[in-house]
């Protein structure tokens, strides 16, 4: 099967209501890897996933995939920073984006099974999805996301309100994608999760991309002082 | 009070005697009233999830009509739809004047705005929070208003129960399209407005209890089947 990726910005720019957000983004995400978005709240890490993803319109300048953005379209999920649930079983929850997809409904209901003991969801596929705990969910947003197996998966901070074991449990899922050739493009806060996830980095600033490197030289020489005192944990304006 | 009382006691009696007038015309009103329900809730629903997750020009407009359909006069309604009906309307062919028939066209144009709105308004606050999801899930425009009224349904019956509760208190327009005839389309409401006027307390009253024990059974029973409890998180 022809990849979708690599995904390429040109002066990507994404306004809302006459201010802009992020922008202009020329960059290109190449068919594997672990790109970690990085920077103060407010730099533009979650317009720019949402840009990459096509949740934000481009006001400018192009975002394009090796195939049609229809046929892209179809090989990529998100997940969100507050994970959304459906209000459904968690059975259910998984078996949705398969049946989206034309799949039958037993068969949907059977990878929604296996899928769920995998994620050491087995015990709660018969829970109301909207009851469970945040770290439950966040399982499940992240389950759902990759039950379609999805080229690329885009991720805002998916770890920002949990726990220490919560937030392994995630990392653990997503090391395991990527090692199933899943592209993995996330947002977070978390310098010890770049440093420990990562292969490259894109640290975002005032809507622009500031600095973007592989994840060691990133964090070992910084090549300008705003990501240095970002990396040390200076109030950067 | 005396009046009172003897009107009570009147009632139970037709009510636990069976008495078959009273039986014929509580069916008929169940008969029309769900009939219409179910109607008004195949075009409301759909129409306001439809308007909840489209933005078009003159959507507001379309929405702010919409509300204020639901204050719809009944009698209004009433005569349209007997102008309609009768011989010489648009649909005077179809000979369905002073029939169920006429009664439930009636209360569907009373009662789908009303659905409509209410609909509208709660699949509204369920896409606002599905958006993204569905969005990021490329989910087509029908595959996200199935969506939402599936998910939303325990909500939507609130929707729908208010259609009933409007439709089967209704009698201005069903008095002027059915004409409120013995046997063929009488039914709670005008039965109750005929039996006052002719001074049959008993008999107008025991219609009046049947009228609310129906609305409050059907609503417990909706409420208890939909188990619209549920999806309460505290």
């Amino acid at each position: 099967m022809v990849s979708i990726l690599p995904l390429t910005l040109e002066n990507a720019t994404a306004h809302m209501r006459g201010k802009k957000l992020v922008g202009p983004v020329s960059l290109t995400l190449a068919p594997t890897g672990f790109t970690m978005v990085i920077g103060p709240n407010g730099a533009g890490k979650t317009t720019l996933l949402r840009l990459m993803h096509g949740l934000q319109r481009c006001s400018g300048g192009t975002v394009a995939w090796a195939l049609p953005a229809t046929e892209a379209r179809t090989r990529q999920a998100f997940v969100f920073q507050s994970p959304i649930m459906m209000r459904r079983k968690v059975r259910d929850s998984l078996a949705y984006p398969l049946r989206l997809r034309g799949m039958g409904k037993a068969a949907a209901l059977e990878k929604a099974s296996h899928c769920a003991a995998s994620f050491g969801l087995a015990g709660l596929l018969d829970s109301w999805a909207p009851m469970l705990s945040g770290g439950e969910k966040q399982k499940l947003s992240l389950a759902r996301a990759l039950i379609i197996e999805p080229e690329i998966l885009f991720l805002d901070e998916p770890c920002a309100s949990l726990d220490g074991r919560a937030t392994r449990e995630i990392e653990t899922i997503l090391q395991q994608a990527q090692a199933g050739g899943t592209r993995l493009v996330m947002s977070t806060h978390d310098m010890g999760q770049a440093r420990r996830l990562a292969q490259d980095i894109i640290f975002m600033l005032h809507g622009a991309v500031h600095e973007q490197s592989d994840v060691e030289p990133f964090f070992t020489s910084p090549q300008t002082t705003e990501a240095t005192a970002f990396i040390n944990g200076d109030i950067v304006e | 009070m005396n009046g009172y009382a003897d009107g009570f006691w009147g009632a139970w009696v037709l009510i636990f005697t069976f008495d078959p007038a009273l039986y014929e015309i509580i069916l008929l009103s169940l008969q029309v009233t769900v009939s219409a329900v179910i109607v008004a809730s195949l075009i409301g629903l759909p129409m306001g999830a439809w308007l909840a997750v489209n933005r078009f020009k003159f959507r507001r407009y379309v929405i702010a009509v919409l509300n204020a359909l639901m204050g719809l006069p009944p009698v209004v309604v009433g005569l349209f739809v007997y102008m309609a009906l009768s011989r010489a309307g648009p649909l005077g062919g179809f000979g369905l004047l002073f029939s169920p028939s006429a009664m439930i066209i009636a209360q569907v144009i009373i009662v789908t705005p009303l659905i409509a709105s209410i609909s509208h308004q709660t699949i509204r606050d369920l896409w606002a929070e599905y958006h993204d999801l569905l969005i990021s899930m490329n989910a087509t425009r029908g595959q996200r208003i199935m969506a939402l009224l599936w998910d939303g349904k325990r909500s939507l019956l609130t929707a729908t129960l208010a259609g009933f509760g409007r439709a089967i208190g209704e009698v201005g327009a069903i008095m002027i399209v059915g004409g409120n005839i013995e046997h063929a389309t009488r039914v709670l409401t005008t039965a109750i407005a005929l039996e006052t006027g002719k001074g049959n307390f008993s008999f107008a009253m025991g219609l009046g209890l049947v009228l609310i024990m129906i609305a409050v059974i059907i609503n417990l029973a909706i409420h208890i089947a939909g188990k619209t409890e549920r999806a309460s998180t505290w």
